[in-house]
């Protein structure tokens, strides 16, 4: 590849962030639209999409608040389904440049979701803080815009099309995922083995009590030392 | 149903949300502003992507659509069209598209 780099600017950042923000769209309109038919106020749906940022958490959040649970529950549930959030901003803790001051590090770690962080760590070398803001934008103004919408208009989309966007971040996620197994065996291996995981924990009697959160943490933590263990990668990420 | 919190409640349960959910964020990237240099440690973090995502995909794409058949449609053109390298764009929306005509293929059958 180039060594200059020349597009990770915000620009750049802010193109490839705009499917994110358009798959967010139907999945924060559910969000909207269930917890407004859950009974709360329109303007609290959109506060939380606009202070979480998270799908799962939300989801999880709004029904321990309309059944009056205690804060330390929320606060628990939170940190078991948000988890996995620790290891992606671990990751981007290596893949962060010299532009990632403090300052912009405490800015920035707000906006790491699933999707922020597969399109910034399917990025080669090290990414900028401006790529980093142009990449978060489209999703959170598309997760906030999306609840509202939902929230305010909770019969808008005909069911086809909202069982037909469900499935959007799913495919975007597919696209990160399959190239760089096709030509890595060991990334393949490492995949394969987190899916197998994951169906276990899914599916098998005993395990399938374990949260979804948690679930993913458990598949990750298993698959990537097992790939780090088996097949410890050559120093060749450039610098 | 339980009676809905008031106001003032609701507000106390989404600071307790975002704190908690931006303190996870946050945290490893302010801690670790170093470069690792154990090889372990790196390989395992080059692979977290991949685990991550293979985890939260499957099997949770075959539930995420209104039924099981129209996910699997939905599935088989993503893996088809990654499998070309296809863009990110292009894989989402062929997959909504195939989910949308399985459902509608499967409404007219039935």
């Amino acid at each position: 590849m180039n060594q200059t780099k020349p597009f990770l600017n915000y620009t750049q950042g802010f193109k490839d962030g705009i499917p994110i923000g358009l798959g967010y769209l139907s999945v924060s309109f559910a969000f909207g639209m269930m917890a407004v038919n859950m009974g709360l106020p329109v303007w609290t749906a959109v506060l939380i999409s606009m202070t979480n940022l998270t799908s799962a958490g939300q989801f999880a959040g709004i029904g321990l608040i309309t059944a009056g649970a205690p804060y330390i529950e929320m606060a628990l549930t939170q940190l078991i389904i948000n988890l996995r959030y620790a290891l992606m901003s671990l990751s981007l803790s290596q893949k962060a440049d010299q532009t990632f001051n403090l300052l912009h590090r405490l800015l920035l770690s707000f906006g790491v979701t699933d999707e922020v962080f597969a399109v910034a760590s399917g990025k080669p070398g090290e990414i900028n803080k401006r790529y980093m803001y142009g990449l978060i934008t489209a999703p959170y103004f598309g997760w906030a815009l999306g609840t509202f919408i939902g929230a305010a208009a909770s019969t808008f989309l005909p069911p086809a099309i909202r069982s037909a966007l469900n499935i959007a971040l799913y495919g975007m996620f597919i696209a990160i995922i399959i190239p760089p197994a096709k030509h890595n065996l060991a990334v393949l291996k490492v995949l394969l083995l987190s899916v197998a995981v994951s169906f276990l924990l899914t599916y098998a009697p005993l395990f399938n009590q374990i949260s979804g959160g948690f679930g993913i943490i458990l598949c990750t933590i298993i698959a990537a030392a097992v790939g780090a263990a088996f097949f410890p990668i050559e120093e060749v990420e450039k610098r | 149903m339980a009676t809905l919190p008031t106001i003032p409640q609701i507000l106390g349960y989404i600071f307790v949300m975002a704190l908690v959910t931006y303190l996870i964020r946050m945290l490893p990237l302010v801690i670790f502003r170093q470069k690792i240099e154990n090889r372990f440690i790196r390989s395992f973090l080059f692979y977290v992507p991949f685990a991550v995502l293979g985890a939260m995909t499957f099997p949770a794409i075959f539930t995420s659509t209104a039924c099981f058949l129209s996910a699997l449609a939905g599935t088989a053109v993503a893996i088809l069209l990654a499998l070309r390298e296809k863009g990110l764009l292009t894989v989402a929306l062929a997959a909504c598209l195939a989910v949308y005509v399985a459902e509608y293929l499967l409404k007219i059958w039935q």
